[in-house]
């Protein structure tokens, strides 16, 4: 089964939907910053809001479609939605809500129905109790079950886990792909957090304000951000505006001069003239500090740098260092200690070529789609 | 004390706070949940008894259900009598009266039932009636109760409005607020006091059940919250 949306939908003056794609069953992430538009995105599927126009189908079934004047009322397109809030129904017992959505069914094969699930999502303890009666991890099961017992022919799911712990949510991901083993259905799953996307998503796509920035892979669309609020979604700390001062094509290179500074930098090719501005962006960790100029090293940028700071946060030390411009550099606070590091003390700073990623700022040719 | 007065207002307040439960429910429904852009209209015309004064209202009644109005007709021709003076015309004036207090607790209810409960429904397949039935409804009951009892209460303390529909006949039209006001013209003013107290207390209890049942959803204070 697969999901193909083509949608549009202005939501005020300066923010519009406008997407198109199509995923088949499995776990889609749909990434985003809040206010990208991944909620509205989901209630348009859901019928909850109407789009402007566009075409939404499951398989072969239209949900809706603007030329043909097609809107399947939202009880009759059996679609899960997971809210994030979960809006469980506080009145009704864990058992009541889960047979809610299965009122056409008769009443034995309901019972069967509602027994299974509640068995696979170990929620039957609890079973009559009510919503505020039961944990947090049993709320979260209580309103997946209750939206899988519908057999919907897609499932989307709000930030379903983002108040929960790490085991917890990993449980119920398990729970979640156990169950979609044998439906096999087109999951979307929204999320902002870099880490889930990882974790659970075969596809991503991540969406900016209300356009889709890029699809694939979590590799494909997180380890290669082509545009910069993707770049510091996905955890680059450090961008600079540049100027390519040399390009070299054999070695697939180029050197560009940080602007506001003398520093120079190796970064990759990119379909760029000399003399182009361009926009670069770097991860924190992904800077190595040197106490003493590094010899007979593969990197090839080394940079002298000065120490501006250092600050300690969890298990992390975060320095900021002067090298020309004002780097951010995450270390461990046992290379810290080793190195004996303070302020205004001398440091180089390693680069690898590759670790560099040109963001399309300004630029752009150096997008890549 | 005026036994008939009182008993004929028990019957009064109860056939109309019934009759109101049954009209306010989808009429409170169709306000919360409209999105038409002349709804407020509605609102005011449903809140209009509360600020016009009785006279007002009741005279208008009194024209609408009188002898010459098709209304007035109408009941002629079906039953053999007018509605202007009877115990039918009170009904009917005391539903529109007492309706504002019947409809708004229980629009405030709805409206503050968590719309994404509504939402999480109809996705699960609900239609619009089964969602209410099952969601709304059970999680208004607070508002509902209050809009029984304030439009029974409101009902039952009803003067300006009786007397120009009803008139003043015993056993008919005379309800305990007028059976006060005629002690009161006859100098009566043991019985009246007796007749005021047992109101009085009354209207002190079912103030006390409202506010002691929900604190927040309705009150004759303002909201605070």
């Amino acid at each position: 089964m697969q999901l193909s949306v083509n949608l549009q939908k202005r939501l005020s003056a300066n923010f519009a939907l406008d997407v198109k794609f199509t995923i088949p069953s499995g776990v889609t992430m749909l990434f985003g910053a809040s206010g990208s538009g991944k909620t509205t995105l989901l209630r348009c599927i859901a019928g909850l809001i109407r789009p402007d126009s566009g075409q939404i189908k499951i398989a072969e079934q239209i949900l809706f479609d603007s030329d043909a004047q097609v809107d399947v009322p939202v009880r009759q397109r059996r679609v899960g939605f997971l809210f994030q809030n979960l809006a469980l129904f506080p009145h009704l017992s864990v058992v009541k809500n889960i047979e809610y959505g299965l009122d056409g069914l008769d009443r034995t094969h309901a019972q069967q129905r509602t027994e299974d699930i509640l068995k696979s999502f170990r929620i039957s303890g609890v079973r009559s109790q009510k919503p505020s009666e039961i944990s947090g991890g049993e709320r979260q099961r209580l309103a997946l079950a209750r939206t899988l017992v519908t057999d919907p022919h897609v499932l989307m799911l709000d930030e379903p886990l983002s108040a929960l712990d790490y085991v917890t949510q990993s449980q119920i991901i398990e729970d979640l792909r156990a169950w979609n083993a044998a439906r096999d259905i087109p999951i979307l799953y929204v999320t902002h957090s870099q880490r889930e996307v990882f974790a659970l998503g075969e596809r991503v796509i991540s969406l900016e304000n209300g356009k889709i920035l890029s699809q694939g892979t979590p590799q494909d669309v997180l380890e290669a951000p082509t545009h910069e609020s993707l770049a510091q979604l996905a955890g680059f700390e450090n961008f600079f505006d540049a100027t390519v001062v040399s390009i070299s094509n054999d070695s697939g290179t180029m050197l560009c001069r940080l602007d506001g500074a003398k520093t120079e930098v190796e970064v990759p090719l990119s379909r760029v003239e000399v003399g182009s501005k361009i926009r670069i962006a770097i991860r924190a960790g992904d800077i190595i500090v040197a106490g003493e100029f590094p010899r007979a090293l593969s990197a090839r940028n080394v940079v002298p740098a000065k120490i501006i700071s250092l600050r300690r946060e969890g298990a992390m030390v975060i320095a900021e260092i002067d090298a020309g411009r004002r780097f951010e550099v995450h270390l461990t606070p046992g290379a810290c200690q080793s190195l004996v590091l303070k302020p205004e003390q001398q440091v180089w700073l390693v680069i690898k070529t590759h670790s560099w990623r040109l963001v399309a700022g300004t630029m752009g040719s150096a997008r890549r789609r | 004390m005026d036994w008939p007065a009182i008993l004929l207002s028990l019957k009064l307040s109860s056939l109309v706070c019934g009759f109101l439960l049954l009209i306010g429910t989808p009429i409170a429904y169709w306000v919360t949940f409209s999105r038409w852009r002349w709804k407020f209209l509605v609102e005011s015309v449903v809140a209009l008894p509360i600020v016009l004064p009785p006279t007002v209202l009741g005279f208008y009644i009194l024209v609408a259900i009188g002898s010459q109005s098709p209304i007035g007709r109408a009941s002629a021709a079906w039953s053999g009598h007018g509605l202007a003076f009877t115990f039918e015309g009170l009904i009917i004036a005391s539903l529109l009266y007492s309706l504002p207090f019947a409809v708004q607790p229980m629009t405030v209810a709805f409206s503050q039932v968590d719309h994404q409960l509504i939402e999480a429904s109809s996705v699960l397949g609900a239609s619009r009636l089964r969602t209410f039935i099952r969601i709304i409804l059970p999680l208004s009951m607070n508002g509902v109760i209050t809009a029984a009892v304030l439009s029974f209460a409101h009902t039952m303390g009803e003067f300006g409005v009786v007397l120009m529909v009803g008139g003043n006949i015993p056993g008919v039209t005379r309800t305990v607020s007028i059976a006060i006001y005629d002690e009161v013209q006859s100098l009566d003013y043991a019985a009246a006091n007796r007749t005021a107290l047992l109101l009085l207390l009354f209207s002190f209890a079912v103030l006390s059940v409202v506010y002691g049942l929900n604190r927040k959803s309705w009150a004759v204070w303002p909201l605070r919250r």
